[in-house]
Protein backbone atom coordinates (compact mmCIF):
# COMPACT_ATOMS: atom_id res chain seq x y z
CA UNK A 1 0.00 0.00 0.00
CA UNK A 2 1.54 3.33 -0.94
CA UNK A 3 0.99 6.60 0.88
CA UNK A 4 -1.77 7.81 -1.46
CA UNK A 5 -3.70 4.57 -0.79
CA UNK A 6 -3.27 5.13 2.92
CA UNK A 7 -4.53 8.72 2.63
CA UNK A 8 -7.66 7.43 0.87
CA UNK A 9 -8.32 4.97 3.68
CA UNK A 10 -7.69 7.54 6.40
CA UNK A 11 -9.85 10.27 4.87
CA UNK A 12 -12.69 7.76 4.41
CA UNK A 13 -12.57 7.32 8.20
CA UNK A 14 -13.26 11.04 8.78
CA UNK A 15 -16.87 10.31 9.73
CA UNK A 16 -15.81 8.72 12.97
CA UNK A 17 -15.45 11.63 15.40
CA UNK A 18 -12.95 11.17 18.20
CA UNK A 19 -13.87 12.18 21.75
CA UNK A 20 -12.48 15.70 22.34
CA UNK A 21 -9.60 15.76 24.79
CA UNK A 22 -11.39 18.32 26.99
CA UNK A 23 -14.34 15.98 27.41
CA UNK A 24 -11.99 13.13 28.30
CA UNK A 25 -10.27 15.19 31.01
CA UNK A 26 -13.56 16.42 32.45
CA UNK A 27 -14.81 12.85 32.62
CA UNK A 28 -11.54 11.59 34.08
CA UNK A 29 -11.54 14.33 36.74
CA UNK A 30 -15.09 13.58 37.85
CA UNK A 31 -14.53 9.81 37.87
CA UNK A 32 -11.29 10.19 39.83
CA UNK A 33 -12.94 12.32 42.54
CA UNK A 34 -15.85 9.90 42.72
CA UNK A 35 -13.62 6.83 42.94
CA UNK A 36 -11.13 8.36 45.40
CA UNK A 37 -13.99 9.67 47.52
CA UNK A 38 -15.73 6.29 47.58
CA UNK A 39 -12.58 4.45 48.67
CA UNK A 40 -11.97 7.12 51.34
CA UNK A 41 -15.50 6.93 52.73
CA UNK A 42 -15.51 3.12 52.76
CA UNK A 43 -12.05 2.73 54.26
CA UNK A 44 -11.73 5.71 56.62
CA UNK A 45 -14.29 8.51 56.53
CA UNK A 46 -13.67 12.01 57.93
CA UNK A 47 -12.64 12.41 61.56
CA UNK A 48 -15.36 13.29 64.05
CA UNK A 49 -14.30 16.91 64.50
CA UNK A 50 -13.59 17.57 60.82
CA UNK A 51 -16.13 20.36 60.40
CA UNK A 52 -15.24 22.07 63.67
CA UNK A 53 -11.54 21.86 62.75
CA UNK A 54 -12.13 24.05 59.69
CA UNK A 55 -11.48 26.99 62.02
CA UNK A 56 -7.92 25.83 62.61
CA UNK A 57 -5.27 27.09 60.23
CA UNK A 58 -3.20 23.90 60.37
CA UNK A 59 -6.18 21.74 59.36
CA UNK A 60 -7.15 24.04 56.49
CA UNK A 61 -3.53 24.30 55.29
CA UNK A 62 -3.53 20.54 54.58
CA UNK A 63 -6.29 21.03 52.02
CA UNK A 64 -4.73 24.17 50.56
CA UNK A 65 -1.44 22.37 49.89
CA UNK A 66 -2.89 19.13 48.51
CA UNK A 67 -5.55 20.80 46.37
CA UNK A 68 -3.03 23.33 45.01
CA UNK A 69 -0.86 20.39 44.01
CA UNK A 70 -3.77 18.65 42.30
CA UNK A 71 -4.84 21.81 40.45
CA UNK A 72 -1.31 22.56 39.23
CA UNK A 73 -0.66 18.98 38.18
CA UNK A 74 -3.97 18.85 36.30
CA UNK A 75 -2.99 21.91 34.22
CA UNK A 76 0.44 20.51 33.41
CA UNK A 77 -0.87 17.01 32.64
CA UNK A 78 -3.43 18.32 30.16
CA UNK A 79 -0.67 20.17 28.32
CA UNK A 80 1.66 17.16 28.39
CA UNK A 81 -1.06 15.08 26.71
CA UNK A 82 -0.81 17.16 23.51
CA UNK A 83 2.14 16.97 21.08
CA UNK A 84 3.95 20.29 21.08
CA UNK A 85 2.21 21.61 24.19
CA UNK A 86 4.27 24.30 25.91
CA UNK A 87 4.95 22.77 29.31
CA UNK A 88 7.73 25.09 30.44
CA UNK A 89 5.29 27.97 30.74
CA UNK A 90 3.21 25.96 33.22
CA UNK A 91 5.95 24.87 35.62
CA UNK A 92 5.15 27.71 38.07
CA UNK A 93 1.75 26.03 38.58
CA UNK A 94 3.53 23.01 40.02
CA UNK A 95 5.55 25.17 42.40
CA UNK A 96 2.53 26.67 44.18
CA UNK A 97 1.97 23.67 46.46
CA UNK A 98 5.63 23.26 47.54
CA UNK A 99 5.81 27.03 48.17
CA UNK A 100 2.66 26.96 50.31
CA UNK A 101 4.03 23.98 52.21
CA UNK A 102 7.38 25.70 52.77
CA UNK A 103 5.63 28.74 54.23
CA UNK A 104 3.50 26.54 56.49
CA UNK A 105 6.58 24.67 57.71
CA UNK A 106 8.38 27.91 58.53
CA UNK A 107 5.39 29.26 60.44
CA UNK A 108 5.20 25.98 62.35
CA UNK A 109 8.91 26.08 63.20
CA UNK A 110 8.43 29.62 64.49
CA UNK A 111 5.30 28.77 66.49
CA UNK A 112 6.40 25.52 68.12
CA UNK A 113 9.36 25.14 70.52
CA UNK A 114 12.27 23.19 69.07
CA UNK A 115 11.85 20.36 71.58
CA UNK A 116 8.47 19.49 70.04
CA UNK A 117 9.54 19.52 66.39
CA UNK A 118 10.40 15.84 66.17
CA UNK A 119 7.23 14.70 67.94
CA UNK A 120 5.14 16.81 65.55
CA UNK A 121 6.99 15.42 62.54
CA UNK A 122 6.57 11.81 63.62
CA UNK A 123 2.93 12.36 64.55
CA UNK A 124 0.66 9.48 65.52
CA UNK A 125 -0.34 8.00 62.22
CA UNK A 126 2.47 8.00 59.66
CA UNK A 127 1.95 4.36 58.70
CA UNK A 128 -1.74 4.94 58.06
CA UNK A 129 -0.83 7.95 55.94
CA UNK A 130 1.69 5.98 53.88
CA UNK A 131 -0.89 3.23 53.37
CA UNK A 132 -4.03 5.15 52.58
CA UNK A 133 -2.82 8.00 50.39
CA UNK A 134 -1.51 5.49 47.80
CA UNK A 135 -4.59 3.32 48.27
CA UNK A 136 -7.03 6.21 47.72
CA UNK A 137 -4.88 7.55 44.87
CA UNK A 138 -4.43 4.28 42.95
CA UNK A 139 -7.83 4.40 41.24
CA UNK A 140 -7.53 8.06 40.23
CA UNK A 141 -4.00 7.40 38.93
CA UNK A 142 -5.31 4.60 36.71
CA UNK A 143 -8.05 6.88 35.38
CA UNK A 144 -5.63 9.72 34.62
CA UNK A 145 -3.25 7.35 32.84
CA UNK A 146 -6.12 6.13 30.67
CA UNK A 147 -7.02 9.74 29.82
CA UNK A 148 -3.35 10.29 28.98
CA UNK A 149 -3.57 7.28 26.67
CA UNK A 150 -6.44 8.96 24.85
CA UNK A 151 -4.12 11.92 24.32
CA UNK A 152 -0.66 11.67 22.79
CA UNK A 153 2.22 12.50 25.05
CA UNK A 154 5.76 12.74 23.74
CA UNK A 155 7.14 12.70 27.31
CA UNK A 156 5.48 9.69 28.93
CA UNK A 157 7.75 9.42 32.00
CA UNK A 158 7.23 13.05 32.97
CA UNK A 159 3.52 12.90 32.16
CA UNK A 160 3.16 9.74 34.27
CA UNK A 161 4.91 11.39 37.19
CA UNK A 162 2.63 14.42 36.93
CA UNK A 163 -0.40 12.11 36.78
CA UNK A 164 0.90 10.59 40.03
CA UNK A 165 1.20 14.05 41.62
CA UNK A 166 -2.37 14.78 40.56
CA UNK A 167 -3.70 11.51 41.96
CA UNK A 168 -1.58 12.01 45.08
CA UNK A 169 -2.79 15.57 45.64
CA UNK A 170 -6.37 14.40 45.34
CA UNK A 171 -5.83 11.41 47.64
CA UNK A 172 -3.97 13.63 50.12
CA UNK A 173 -6.91 16.04 50.27
CA UNK A 174 -9.29 13.18 51.07
CA UNK A 175 -6.93 11.64 53.59
CA UNK A 176 -6.39 15.02 55.28
CA UNK A 177 -10.04 14.96 56.38
CA UNK A 178 -9.36 11.80 58.37
CA UNK A 179 -5.77 12.27 59.56
CA UNK A 180 -5.47 13.57 63.15
CA UNK A 181 -1.97 14.96 62.51
CA UNK A 182 -2.30 18.56 61.35
CA UNK A 183 1.29 19.79 61.76
CA UNK A 184 2.88 21.03 58.50
CA UNK A 185 5.98 19.10 59.64
CA UNK A 186 3.97 15.88 59.43
CA UNK A 187 2.43 16.83 56.09
CA UNK A 188 5.77 17.83 54.56
CA UNK A 189 7.27 14.48 55.54
CA UNK A 190 4.67 11.76 55.19
CA UNK A 191 2.22 13.21 52.67
CA UNK A 192 5.13 14.11 50.41
CA UNK A 193 6.57 10.61 50.69
CA UNK A 194 3.24 8.97 49.87
CA UNK A 195 2.54 11.34 46.96
CA UNK A 196 6.03 10.89 45.52
CA UNK A 197 5.42 7.14 45.63
CA UNK A 198 2.38 7.61 43.39
CA UNK A 199 4.43 9.87 41.10
CA UNK A 200 7.08 7.15 40.77
CA UNK A 201 4.39 4.59 40.00
CA UNK A 202 2.92 6.88 37.35
CA UNK A 203 6.33 7.46 35.77
CA UNK A 204 6.88 3.71 35.66
CA UNK A 205 3.48 2.83 34.15
CA UNK A 206 2.84 5.68 31.71
CA UNK A 207 5.38 4.64 29.04
CA UNK A 208 3.56 1.30 28.75
CA UNK A 209 -0.01 2.55 29.10
CA UNK A 210 0.23 5.75 27.07
CA UNK A 211 2.19 4.36 24.11
CA UNK A 212 1.01 5.55 20.73
CA UNK B 1 6.09 27.48 5.59
CA UNK B 2 4.39 30.77 6.36
CA UNK B 3 1.44 31.85 8.45
CA UNK B 4 -1.19 31.82 5.71
CA UNK B 5 -0.13 28.30 4.76
CA UNK B 6 -0.64 27.17 8.34
CA UNK B 7 -4.02 28.91 8.47
CA UNK B 8 -5.11 27.01 5.35
CA UNK B 9 -3.99 23.75 6.92
CA UNK B 10 -5.91 24.71 10.06
CA UNK B 11 -9.09 25.33 8.06
CA UNK B 12 -8.72 21.99 6.26
CA UNK B 13 -8.08 20.12 9.50
CA UNK B 14 -11.08 21.78 11.19
CA UNK B 15 -13.37 20.63 8.36
CA UNK B 16 -11.75 17.21 8.47
CA UNK B 17 -12.40 16.85 12.19
CA UNK B 18 -15.99 17.89 11.52
CA UNK B 19 -16.21 14.91 9.13
CA UNK B 20 -15.42 16.33 5.65
CA UNK B 21 -13.53 13.64 3.71
CA UNK B 22 -12.40 15.79 0.82
CA UNK B 23 -10.81 18.43 3.07
CA UNK B 24 -9.19 15.63 5.01
CA UNK B 25 -7.61 14.10 1.88
CA UNK B 26 -6.26 17.51 0.81
CA UNK B 27 -4.94 18.15 4.32
CA UNK B 28 -3.20 14.76 4.46
CA UNK B 29 -1.62 15.17 1.02
CA UNK B 30 -0.08 18.50 1.98
CA UNK B 31 1.00 17.24 5.38
CA UNK B 32 2.52 14.10 3.80
CA UNK B 33 4.72 16.27 1.55
CA UNK B 34 5.83 18.38 4.49
CA UNK B 35 6.53 15.37 6.72
CA UNK B 36 8.36 13.60 3.89
CA UNK B 37 10.84 16.44 3.56
CA UNK B 38 11.25 16.61 7.35
CA UNK B 39 11.88 12.86 7.64
CA UNK B 40 14.00 12.41 4.49
CA UNK B 41 16.67 14.82 5.64
CA UNK B 42 16.90 12.93 8.93
CA UNK B 43 17.04 9.36 7.62
CA UNK B 44 19.76 9.85 5.00
CA UNK B 45 22.07 7.24 6.54
CA UNK B 46 19.95 5.55 9.17
CA UNK B 47 18.79 2.43 7.38
CA UNK B 48 15.20 3.60 7.85
CA UNK B 49 12.68 3.87 5.03
CA UNK B 50 11.45 7.46 5.29
CA UNK B 51 8.12 6.58 3.69
CA UNK B 52 7.44 4.14 6.55
CA UNK B 53 7.80 7.02 8.98
CA UNK B 54 5.60 9.26 6.81
CA UNK B 55 2.84 6.64 6.84
CA UNK B 56 3.18 6.05 10.57
CA UNK B 57 2.96 9.79 11.14
CA UNK B 58 -0.19 10.10 9.02
CA UNK B 59 -1.84 7.27 10.96
CA UNK B 60 -0.84 8.86 14.27
CA UNK B 61 -2.19 12.24 13.12
CA UNK B 62 -5.45 10.52 12.23
CA UNK B 63 -5.87 8.58 15.47
CA UNK B 64 -4.76 11.57 17.60
CA UNK B 65 -6.34 14.42 15.65
CA UNK B 66 -8.33 15.42 18.75
CA UNK B 67 -5.04 16.44 20.43
CA UNK B 68 -4.77 19.42 18.07
CA UNK B 69 -6.15 22.61 19.65
CA UNK B 70 -8.43 24.15 17.00
CA UNK B 71 -7.00 27.65 17.42
CA UNK B 72 -3.32 26.71 17.49
CA UNK B 73 -0.73 26.32 14.71
CA UNK B 74 -0.91 23.04 12.77
CA UNK B 75 2.67 22.50 11.61
CA UNK B 76 4.40 22.50 15.01
CA UNK B 77 1.85 19.89 16.09
CA UNK B 78 2.39 17.81 12.94
CA UNK B 79 6.18 17.96 13.16
CA UNK B 80 6.19 17.04 16.86
CA UNK B 81 4.27 13.90 15.93
CA UNK B 82 6.64 13.20 13.01
CA UNK B 83 9.63 13.61 15.32
CA UNK B 84 8.08 11.26 17.89
CA UNK B 85 7.53 8.63 15.18
CA UNK B 86 11.03 9.11 13.79
CA UNK B 87 12.60 8.57 17.22
CA UNK B 88 10.40 5.50 17.60
CA UNK B 89 11.63 4.12 14.29
CA UNK B 90 15.27 4.62 15.28
CA UNK B 91 14.64 3.01 18.65
CA UNK B 92 13.02 -0.01 17.00
CA UNK B 93 15.80 -0.32 14.47
CA UNK B 94 18.34 -0.33 17.29
CA UNK B 95 16.42 -3.04 19.09
CA UNK B 96 16.03 -5.07 15.90
CA UNK B 97 19.77 -4.97 15.30
CA UNK B 98 20.41 -6.18 18.84
CA UNK B 99 17.91 -8.97 18.36
CA UNK B 100 19.59 -9.90 15.09
CA UNK B 101 22.99 -10.11 16.75
CA UNK B 102 21.66 -12.30 19.56
CA UNK B 103 19.94 -14.47 17.05
CA UNK B 104 23.08 -14.87 14.98
CA UNK B 105 25.19 -15.63 18.05
CA UNK B 106 22.79 -18.32 19.22
CA UNK B 107 22.51 -20.02 15.89
CA UNK B 108 26.11 -19.61 14.87
CA UNK B 109 26.35 -23.22 13.75
CA UNK B 110 23.53 -22.79 11.26
CA UNK B 111 24.56 -20.56 8.37
CA UNK B 112 21.10 -19.95 6.92
CA UNK B 113 19.84 -17.46 9.52
CA UNK B 114 16.57 -15.88 8.58
CA UNK B 115 17.01 -12.12 8.69
CA UNK B 116 14.23 -9.90 9.95
CA UNK B 117 12.85 -8.09 6.94
CA UNK B 118 11.71 -4.50 6.85
CA UNK B 119 8.08 -4.16 7.80
CA UNK B 120 5.85 -2.00 5.69
CA UNK B 121 2.18 -1.23 5.51
CA UNK B 122 1.68 -4.02 2.99
CA UNK B 123 2.74 -6.52 5.59
CA UNK B 124 0.72 -4.75 8.23
CA UNK B 125 -2.30 -5.00 5.94
CA UNK B 126 -1.63 -8.70 5.47
CA UNK B 127 -1.57 -9.14 9.25
CA UNK B 128 -5.10 -7.82 9.69
CA UNK B 129 -8.05 -10.12 10.30
CA UNK B 130 -9.77 -11.02 6.99
CA UNK B 131 -12.76 -8.69 7.57
CA UNK B 132 -10.94 -5.40 8.16
CA UNK B 133 -8.27 -6.39 5.59
CA UNK B 134 -10.81 -6.70 2.77
CA UNK B 135 -12.45 -3.42 3.72
CA UNK B 136 -9.20 -1.45 4.10
CA UNK B 137 -7.84 -2.86 0.83
CA UNK B 138 -11.07 -2.06 -1.08
CA UNK B 139 -11.02 1.57 0.08
CA UNK B 140 -7.29 2.22 -0.10
CA UNK B 141 -5.76 0.13 -2.88
CA UNK B 142 -8.89 -0.27 -5.04
CA UNK B 143 -10.05 3.28 -4.28
CA UNK B 144 -13.70 2.43 -3.61
CA UNK B 145 -16.03 4.58 -1.52
CA UNK B 146 -17.60 3.37 1.70
CA UNK B 147 -20.89 2.91 -0.16
CA UNK B 148 -19.34 0.93 -3.02
CA UNK B 149 -17.43 -1.22 -0.57
CA UNK B 150 -20.61 -1.94 1.36
CA UNK B 151 -22.43 -2.99 -1.83
CA UNK B 152 -19.52 -5.06 -3.10
CA UNK B 153 -19.11 -6.95 0.18
CA UNK B 154 -22.81 -7.13 1.05
CA UNK B 155 -22.23 -5.27 4.33
CA UNK B 156 -24.01 -2.37 5.99
CA UNK B 157 -22.24 0.99 5.61
CA UNK B 158 -21.85 1.35 9.36
CA UNK B 159 -20.19 -2.06 9.52
CA UNK B 160 -17.78 -0.97 6.76
CA UNK B 161 -16.96 2.18 8.73
CA UNK B 162 -16.31 0.22 11.91
CA UNK B 163 -14.11 -2.30 10.05
CA UNK B 164 -12.17 0.53 8.38
CA UNK B 165 -11.53 2.31 11.67
CA UNK B 166 -10.49 -0.88 13.44
CA UNK B 167 -8.25 -1.81 10.54
CA UNK B 168 -6.45 1.54 10.61
CA UNK B 169 -6.02 1.39 14.38
CA UNK B 170 -4.64 -2.15 14.09
CA UNK B 171 -2.15 -1.09 11.41
CA UNK B 172 -0.98 1.79 13.62
CA UNK B 173 -0.52 -0.59 16.58
CA UNK B 174 1.29 -3.08 14.37
CA UNK B 175 3.75 -0.41 13.30
CA UNK B 176 4.67 0.35 16.88
CA UNK B 177 5.63 -3.24 17.67
CA UNK B 178 8.93 -5.12 17.44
Amino acid sequence: MNTDDLIRAISADAGRRPTPLGTAWLLAGMLAVLLGGTVFMLALGPRADAVASLEQARFVAKFAVTLALAAGAFQVLRTLARPGGDVGRLVPWLLVAPALLAVAVMLELAAVPEADWLARLIGTNSRLCLTFIPLIGAGPLAIFLLALRHGATTRPVLAGAVAGLLAGGLAGAFYAAHCPDDSPLFVATWYSLAILGLAALGALLAPRIARW
Amino acid sequence: MNGSDDRELGDLLRSAIAGDERSYARFLERVARRVRSYVSSRTAQGGIDPEDVVQETLLAIHLKRHTWMPDSAVLPWVLTIARHKLIDAYRRRGRRMEVDLDHIAETYAQPDVETVSERDIGRALASLAPGPRTVVAAISVEGRSIKETAQQLGMKETAVRVALHRGLAAIARRFGRD
